[in-house]
């Protein structure tokens, strides 16, 4: 009887291959979309879990902070008994995205220190003459040649990473003899006299871990994850369509299989297993979509995650066994998300209901009001999310509940504009087209709600990238006022740049160094009291004669994201190495994850006493700018590497921006590609249930030429009703991301920019859409024959 | 796989951890192709710069291996190794310079054996050995004092530590053929002297706390540029105190195919030394206890006929493997027989 009864119900899709192959695709799209993104931020986190561990995972290392250790500190500690291995860290230049080099003794790294152990097959030419330079195959690929020593591809390095030894490193980087850290061997002897005592200036601490860039990166895989659950929401609307019909369609078969004598039990069982199926076929071909999707969109991910956050991570894809079962596992549930309603209906279907064929899922008023009271407790969820929640997580709760809420909203909407329709219709077929068009909204509901949710989100994201670009551009001009960035070899090359520059060219201080600010790791640069600053540079407020109390050496700028997440505000103190400053103004410092401050040359050099001093910004008239760019490099013999123009500055970052978004972009496109989708599925599956409808109206005189022309206005017309309702939700959803998501996940805040050109274009582009979406059941209406829609009168039941 | 042992097994540091062989001409005229010196036979050392490195050869040993005993009479064995291992042939300053360096520290008593190991870059100075006054050093184990001859040695691990004061006032015992030793028949050699007379005064720091000792050590100097053939799988070295404080050192280097080659040399207690000829010894494994991985002979039958010498040798600890990145056992014996004694046992190639 399994058999039998499974062949009956299977049968229904031998019927209906296009059904079938809806609800497949719709089921693929849906995992696709999920898992490209999973397998994106799962790649991601390896590479960091990779990054942390190239140096065997040590669970400590000495610092010193503010300053490098030199050779001499290293063998002191050594000569002590200290089981410590020298590192010493950089960055290599390399196509799309600097490389992070690191030095180190293959001899005395701790053991699990993958690149020792490849070093040390070829130790002669690791750690002699020209050296090597290591690193896996994608990142050597990048770093190319022309690094001042072979590089060499090797498998099972950590990704976006570059070892060679630390002798090497320190002519590469030009810093040779120093040390940044000392990483401690696992195993060491006890009662070893005090580290501190020996080396001036050292710290103990636990090294950078996965987890710490993990947290640094967080926003970032969180906006992806948000961007892959609106896809599969978006796409099991289409599951949901198609699952929903084929019940329908099937009521008289369940029935009669029921009369025939099969337990309710069992038939709940057989549909079950055939949705089971059905999901494990179309999770599959999800699960391959989705690799293509992440491979696809890796590369651009990984140049941000490298450029915004110093992460080192290769644009190439490994395929891990975790997604591939996550990614069946969400095509399943999906399925059983998608299902629930309609098994449940089956199983509570009366043996002897009637077998009444009707439009599925038919609308009434009451769904219809509990649809708005639905969306009324999203609303505010969103509202209270909005207003109470703090953190990143509060922000995506508001984001989610504000889309779905408004998607909840917007057949009633509908519904509310064509009666208001209906009411200027005169003529008798507009009144029936008004009528009518109000009698489909239950159908194609859902797919309009995908649709925008699809359009708010691209308007939302489309607002924010392109409000978040102006910003960044007139900010960069602000920023980057110096026209030449000069970069020293050493203390001795510093002085004979500033020699040669003898006060004729405005020569401003750059010293950096990685410091501890309020407790947390930041960044501390010397700024020199010039009208350079005084008049460009981004200000969001400051007290009076801010600049001037920073250059007295009382006061210190600080950055937006430090302000914003200690809560300092100009007049408060900020916490820094050598005790605490006034905080005399706060500046905007886009596409840094890091807290930052600024402090005058005089203050910089007491409390960083063993900071590098070489970086200089010139202030010279641009067209004088090449002439000392040849001075500089034929006459005080600096490497014209070290060397960077303001314009090719601005072009990095440009560029660094631009892979940003790129990703965002490419999700948006695919989101309003599958919500196109739904709506022609679900024109598709109301074209045959409409016949009857149509059917009187052809009856009347109405040609089906013309009918089919009013099936594609009809389309048109919804589409661009939801378009419009999907504005105010995007704007909405553009503040939400520009004021609050933005504020937590990075620190800044970006004033809203409006861009009615782009709403237009989206306008049109969901017009068209619509309109190909209906153009093939329009056709088929318009070409079928005369006697199907006799056949109608025929049937009535 | 760890990283360092592939270094050492490449350049063969200890010599019966073979590299490729190298076509040999006249044993010992001039330089190999990588440039490193050879050793000549009839070699004059000259003291104490000799008791420092020599970049220019390939590899080079101060291996000091010291029989101790408690107040109660119990056995220890201590063991302090610096090898020098060069890349290319040449000496130097800074991170560049081709030289590497190891040492390993072991410490036996009858029921445990403790090991630990060190590396080192040469030309930094984590690590080096300086002729005069002497000093030798990786990290923070040392040999120094003020010549070869009257030396404190130390060295610690996790688990152990040791001191030990060690003096002669005998001269330094050339090997082989007046400090030439042959190594196989096909003529691979290295320089090689010993100070087999140190009397030692010591502390040693085991888990349990420290324990006074005394006892004696000797010194085994050594270097070459020569690995040993591909065919030879290792080494068995004794190094023993006989009555009269007359000295036998004798090694067997073993073969995959053919007969071992089994060399020594008998030192009187002056220091004068006559050393054998192959077929002088014969070296027979009497048992093996499984360590390591493998099956290690710690029991031995050792036959010079021509000095009426039949003696069986057995391991005051038989479980005295140095588990480092080359591993080996390497621990203090006694024997019986002929003669009655005490001595030092080293063996390669069973892991």
């Amino acid at each position: 009887m399994i058999g039998a009864s499974l062949g009956a119900l299977v049968s229904h899709w031998r019927r209906q291959p296009g059904q079938f192959a809806t609800l497949i695709l719709g089921l693929a799209l849906a995992t696709a979309l999920w898992t490209g993104v999973q397998a994106i931020n799962a790649e991601a986190r390896s590479s960091y879990a990779a990054a942390a561990n190239a140096l065997g995972g040590s669970a400590e290392e000495f610092v010193r902070p503010g300053g490098a250790f030199t050779t001499e500190d290293f063998v002191t500690l050594r000569r002590a008994g200290w089981r410590v291995s020298p590192v010493l860290e950089g960055w290599l230049p390399a196509e799309r995205g600097r490389v992070r080099l690191i030095g180190l003794d293959p001899l005395t790294a701790p053991p699990g220190t993958g690149a020792a152990d490849v070093a040390i097959e070829t130790p002669l030419e690791f750690l002699t003459g020209a050296g090597q330079i290591l690193a896996a195959p994608p990142t050597a690929a990048r770093l190319g040649s022309g690094q001042g020593a072979p590089v060499v591809a090797v498998d099972g390095l950590a990704p976006g990473l570059a070892f060679a030894d630390i002798g090497i490193a320190g002519r590469l980087l030009g810093r040779s003899g120093e040390i940044d850290r000392m990483v401690l061997h696992p195993e060491q002897v006890t009662g070893l006299a005090k580290p501190s005592g020996l080396v001036s200036g050292l710290e103990r601490q636990r090294p950078a871990t996965a987890e710490d860039l993990a947290r640094l990166t967080d926003s970032f895989h969180l906006n992806l994850t948000a961007f892959g659950f609106l896809s599969f929401a978006v796409a099991l609307f289409i599951v949901h369509g198609a699952i929903g019909l084929a019940f329908e369609q099937r009521r008289v078969v369940f029935r009669t299989l029921r009369t025939l004598g099969l337990p309710v039990r069992l038939l709940v069982i057989l549909l079950l297993l055939e949705l089971l199926a059905i999901a494990v076929v179309a999770g599959g071909l999800g699960v391959g979509l989705g690799y293509l999707i992440a491979a696809a969109l890796l590369p651009d991910v990984a140049a941000t995650l490298r450029g915004l956050y110093g992460a080192t991570v290769e644009g190439t894809l490994t395929i891990a066994p975790l997604w591939w079962g996550l990614g069946f596992a969400i095509a399943i549930l999906g399925t059983g998300v998608a299902a629930a309603g309609a098994l449940w209906k089956v199983a509570r279907l009366p043996l002897l209901a009637p077998a009444r064929p009707r439009a599925w899922a038919r609308g009434s008023a009451t769904t219809m009001r509990a649809q708005l009271a639905s969306s009324a407790v999203l609303g505010a969820a969103a509202l209270v999310a909005g207003l109470t929640g703090g953190g990143l997580v509060a922000g995506f709760v508001l984001l989610g509940a504000l889309l779905l809420a408004a998607a909840l909203a917007l057949p009633a909407i509908l519904a509310g504009v064509l009666s208001l329709g209906a009411r200027f219709a005169r003529r008798p077929l507009a009144e029936w087209f008004w009528a009518d068009t109000r009698q489909q909204l239950p159908g194609l509901s859902l797919a309009l709600m995908a649709l925008l949710l699809a359009l708010s989100a691209n308007i939302g994201v489309g607002t924010m990238v392109s409000s978040f670009r102006l910003t960044f551009l007139g900010w960069l001009d602000q920023r980057l006022a110096a026209e030449l960035y000069v970069s020293a070899e050493d203390a001795r090359q510093a002085a004979a740049l500033l020699d040669h520059l003898d006060g004729r060219v405005t020569a401003l201080p750059i010293w950096g160094v990685d410091a501890d600010i309020e407790g947390a790791p930041g960044e501390v640069y010397s700024v020199a009291d010039h009208t350079t600053y005084r008049e460009t540079w981004p200000l969001l407020s400051a007290l009076p004669g801010g600049w001037d109390r920073v250059a007295a050496g009382e006061a210190a700028m600080i950055n937006e994201q430090l302000a914003r997440r200690e809560g300092l505000v100009p007049g408060d103190e900020v916490a820094l190495p050598g005790g605490a400053l006034t905080i005399a103004g706060v500046y905007s410092d886009y596409g840094n994850p890091l807290a930052q401050a600024l402090v005058s040359p005089a203050t910089f050099v007491v409390r960083f006493p063993d900071a590098d001093r070489t970086d200089f910004g010139l202030r010279v008239a641009p067209e004088d700018a090449d002439a000392l760019r040849r001075a500089l490099t034929e006459e005080v013999g600096i490497d014209p590497g070290r060397i960077v123009d303001q314009e090719a500055l601005k072009a990095v970052s440009r560029q660094v921006f631009e892979r940003t978004f790129a990703v965002t972009g490419a999700l948006n496109v695919l989101t309003l590609a599958v919500a196109g989708f739904a709506i022609l599925t679900s024109l598709l599956t109301l074209a045959n249930m409409r016949l009857p409808g149509l059917a009187p109206v052809w009856a009347l005189g109405l040609t089906r030429a013309r009918l089919a022309g009013v099936e594609l206005l009809r389309a048109v017309l919804l589409a661009a009703l939801t378009a419009l309702a999907a504005l105010p939700v995007g704007l909405l959803l553009a503040w939400v991301l520009l004021a609050v998501i933005n504020v937590e996940a990075f620190g800044w805040r970006l004033p809203m920019h409006l861009f009615p050109g782009q709403w237009a274009a989206l306008f049109a582009l969901s017009l068209l859409a619509a309109a190909l979406a209906a153009l093939w059941p329009a056709r088929r209406l318009a070409r079928r024959p005369a006697a199907d829609l006799i056949k109608v009168f025929a049937h009535e039941r | 796989m760890n990283a360092k042992p592939v270094l050492f097994l490449a350049l063969g540091v200890v010599m019966a951890l073979s590299g490729p062989a190298r076509p040999q001409g006249f044993a010992g005229l001039g330089q190999n192709a990588d440039g490193f010196a050879l050793p000549a036979p009839d070699p004059v050392f000259r003291f104490p710069e000799d008791h420092g490195s020599h970049p220019d050869f390939r590899i080079e040993w101060w291996y000091l291996t010291a029989n101790l005993w408690d107040a109660e009479g119990r056995a220890y064995g201590a063991q302090w190794t610096l090898f020098r291992n060069a890349l290319a042939p040449e000496g130097g300053t800074g991170w560049d310079t081709p030289q590497i360096w190891m040492g390993h520290a072991g410490l036996t008593t009858e029921t445990d054996h403790y090991a630990a190991e060190r590396f080192a870059r040469g030309g930094i100075g984590t690590a080096g050995v300086v002729a005069e006054p002497f000093e030798a050093w990786i990290d923070d184990w040392q040999m120094t004092g003020p010549w070869l001859s009257d030396i404190t040695v130390t060295a610690r691990g996790a688990d152990f530590a040791y001191r030990l004061d060690a003096r002669s006032t005998r001269p330094f015992v050339p090997q082989g053929a007046g400090g030439y030793s042959v190594k196989s028949p096909d003529g691979q050699a290295s320089y090689y002297y010993s100070q087999p007379f140190y009397e030692v005064t010591g502390t040693l720091t085991l888990p349990q706390g420290e324990v006074a000792v005394t006892g004696t050590a000797w010194l085994d100097r050594e270097w070459s540029s020569q690995p040993l053939s591909e065919d030879q799988t290792g080494w068995d070295w004794f190094a023993l105190t006989l009555p009269g404080d007359e000295k036998l050192m004798a090694f067997r280097v073993r073969r995959e195919a053919g007969a071992d080659y089994i060399v020594g040399t008998w030192i009187a207690a002056d220091g004068t030394p006559s050393p054998f000829d192959p077929g002088d010894i014969a070296a027979t494994p009497l048992a093996t206890t499984d360590v390591g991985g493998g099956a290690v002979p710690t029991t031995w039958r050792l036959e010079i006929p021509a000095r009426n010498l039949d003696i069986t040798v057995a391991a005051v600890n038989a479980r005295a493997w140095m588990d480092t990145s080359i591993s080996y056992w390497e621990g203090p014996v006694t024997f019986e027989g002929s003669h009655a004694g005490y001595g030092y046992l080293e063996m390669t190639g069973y892991e």
